[in-house]
């Protein structure tokens, strides 16, 4: 069973929800991401999306865009992401890793080297945001045979058609987008999530996970109540970069927003 | 050359031309890509809506344009005779306004009330912003910081016609990065806006939608020259960056197999010098802006700046259909430096009294090489896809003089 599936029949086991923290890789150095992974996990995050910076991240806001720059200006590559993944194995064998990003990046390394690399180094999903799986042909496969899940993502826009093949390509889990926009926007309303949700669940007993529009405790705990997993990324990420001189007050800030979230989680679904 | 019956079915039902295009989006954007795809086939087909259409180029952009017979500029290359399709006459001074006069009246028919769209040099932007004051909707252009900055005067105009000009600070604050801003708008706004691209780039239905509304250029020459000449040309020019005008020059000779096709791509400073905006002659396939195509990137697959003299070929992508074009050698793709365009911009200045726009002096460059390799009754036509007023300032700068 690969970690993603343990880690959600574990929580299931618990009656407890996914917690699933995103940083952008290299960001605001690469010295700084073995650090925060750890610490993340050490704050109750559950699954870690490791963003791939990209020079046109056109389905992020500014927040995740600046921290792609603020990589990349370090040179930060897929490969050097990798090799990240490989060190954080050193010292967490559990806590899976789902890269998350772009496509260009993988086109270039290729697609077979990319997943043998990646799974090779204990990388556990993919999720790369410009890759539908109408386009997977050759992708989903090579994946699938390097054990690597393949993580899509679904939308407010999305027919049932829609949900039935991205459900039927996927693995690990399911993405909702919650909202029409850009990573990092506004509120996101949890009653139309959990309208969709339900209908994503008639095509799949795969777990579901909620991000866009997720920044702190109250949010989280209510997106728990209707979801399997809770994905916060822009409110890490700027937490990072209003810290990015000072890392361990960075990591500080970071454990307690994420602590605050997974308290609110858990105690959200234990009153269910 | 790979056999390939005809040029002109593609792309497929997925949008792809050969291995190049697709549909390469986040989710979000995947139904509203569908709906744009049945409106757009429904369209096609559409006898009314192609009266439209045909209607506004005829009243509105000021079709046909002329193909000139450019007798001087011929004589002093003693080689092909020239002839220069005259895009540059349509309202607002280029090709573009064919492709945004066709989007807007699609908008219109799907109920969308805003449009927006990306711009580099403005041209695109001041052809949306144009239609869209004709047909009374909301319009916001997003074009680079860096861009807004080098084309005030497009910036001024597109803000006169009514619309909302944004500045995109992100990136390198140039075109790719107006595209990825419109593309976030869009995925926002998706219920009332309809996104107007620019050029043959972006995912499926765009490339073939553009293709199709620019392929009027390429149906008036084609019968415009066999009037005039009385047969087909030998080979057809145009600069490519997207590829709009050029794939609208092309497309309707494709299967003219005798008719041999350059797209003259930006070198900037050279080929060699790594400053230039040449994906096709230096690039390699990847994916961008939702399609598979040429691209100018680094070894880590990260997007690297272009750079050439004239702002609307200042593109890291090109077309997919251009793409899958140089694969089978139906087209050749070769580029000019900035050095040559600009050489081209002051011959065809001073010998036809025409000033062209700085991309399709990048064509006229190619031009001056290959007519003199040409017997004297060969004929050469190449896309004067615009106007040059907008390229004053640079050009003046160059001379050392502030206008």
């Amino acid at each position: 069973m690969s970690r993603i599936a343990q880690t959600f029949e574990r929580l299931a086991g618990e009656q407890r929800k996914a917690l699933v923290a995103y940083i952008t890789a290299g960001d605001p150095h690469p010295s700084e991401t073995l650090p925060m992974m750890h610490a993340m996990v050490r704050a109750g995050a559950d699954i870690i999306e490791l963003g791939v910076p990209f020079s046109d991240p056109m389905a992020d806001g500014p927040v995740i865009q600046a921290a792609s720059e603020r990589a990349l200006e370090h040179h930060v590559s897929l490969h050097d992401v990798i090799d990240m993944v490989r060190e954080f194995r050193l010292r967490d064998e559990h806590t899976p890793v789902v890269l998350m990003g772009y496509l260009n990046p993988v086109e270039a390394m290729g697609y077979e080297p990319f997943a043998r690399e990646a799974a090779a180094a204990g990388v556990d999903g993919v999720l790369t945001v410009d890759l539908p799986p109408d386009e997977g042909d050759e992708f989903i496969p090579l994946m699938r045979e390097a054990g690597l899940d393949c993580i899509f993502l679904l939308a407010p826009t999305s027919t049932d058609e829609r949900i039935e093949k991205v459900c039927a390509s996927g693995s690990g889990f399911v993405y909702y987008v919650s909202l029409k926009g850009v990573t990092g926007a506004a509120n996101l309303d949890v009653d139309s999530v959990a309208g969709k949700l339900a209908a994503i669940r008639r095509h799949t007993d795969m777990p579901i996970g909620v991000g866009f529009g997720i920044k702190d405790a109250d949010s989280a705990g209510r997106v728990a109540r209707v979801a399997d997993a809770v994905v916060v990324g822009s409110a890490i990420v700027r937490l990072i970069e209003q810290y990015r001189d000072a890392p361990q007050e960075a990591r500080l800030q970071v454990e307690g927003l994420l602590a605050s979230m997974r308290k609110a989680m858990d105690t959200q679904t234990m009153t269910d | 050359m790979q056999e390939v019956e005809s040029y002109m079915q593609m792309p497929d039902d997925r949008g792809h031309f050969g291995k190049y295009g697709g549909i390469f989006v986040s989710e979000t954007l995947m139904a509203p890509l569908r709906e744009l795809r049945e409106a757009y086939d429904a369209m096609k087909d559409d006898p009314a809506f192609q009266a439209a259409f045909d209607a506004d180029l005829a009243h509105y952009v000021g079709r046909p344009s002329p193909l000139y017979f450019a007798e001087r500029w011929s004589e002093h290359l003693g080689g092909a005779r020239i002839f220069l399709k005259r895009e540059d006459l349509n309202h607002t001074g280029a090709h573009k306004i064919n492709n945004t006069v066709g989007q807007a009246l699609l908008a219109r028919r799907m109920g969308k009330t805003r449009v927006i769209a990306e711009t580099g040099a403005g041209q695109h932007g001041v052809a949306t912003a144009t239609v869209a004051a004709r047909l009374g909707m909301q319009c916001v252009v997003y074009m680079g910081a860096e861009d807004i900055r080098r084309q005030a005067l497009n910036v001024y105009r597109m803000r006169l016609l009514g619309a909302e000009v944004v500045a995109v600070e992100s990136g390198s604050r140039t075109l790719k990065d107006a595209l990825n801003e419109a593309m976030r708008d869009w995925v926002t706004n998706v219920d009332d806006t309809f996104y107007i691209i620019g050029t043959v780039a972006g995912p499926h239905p765009y490339p073939a939608m553009v293709r199709d509304f620019q392929a009027v250029i390429g149906r008036e020459a084609r019968a415009q020259i066999l009037e005039q000449a009385g047969r087909l040309p030998d080979a057809l020019v145009a600069c490519v960056g997207g590829g709009s005008n050029a794939i609208g020059l092309f497309y309707p000779f494709l299967d003219d197999t005798g008719v041999a096709i350059y797209g003259v791509e930006a070198a900037g400073d050279g080929l060699d010098s790594g400053r230039h905006a040449a994906p096709l002659c230096a690039g390699r396939p990847g994916v961008l802006h939702g399609n598979r195509t040429y691209l100018m990137e680094d070894p880590d697959g990260q997007i690297i700046e272009t750079h050439s003299i004239s702002a609307g070929l200042d593109y890291p992508g090109v077309g997919p259909e251009h793409a899958w074009l140089k694969d089978t050698g139906r087209a050749r793709y070769v580029a000019v430096t900035d050095e040559q365009a600009m050489a081209a911009f002051h011959e065809l200045t001073r010998i036809e009294g025409i000033m062209p726009a700085l991309e399709s002096s990048h064509a006229l460059a190619w031009a001056m090489q290959l007519a003199p390799t040409m017997d004297r009754d060969a004929i050469l036509i190449v896309n004067l896809s615009g106007r040059g007023d907008k390229d004053i300032h640079t050009v003046a700068a160059l001379d050392g003089i502030e206008v």
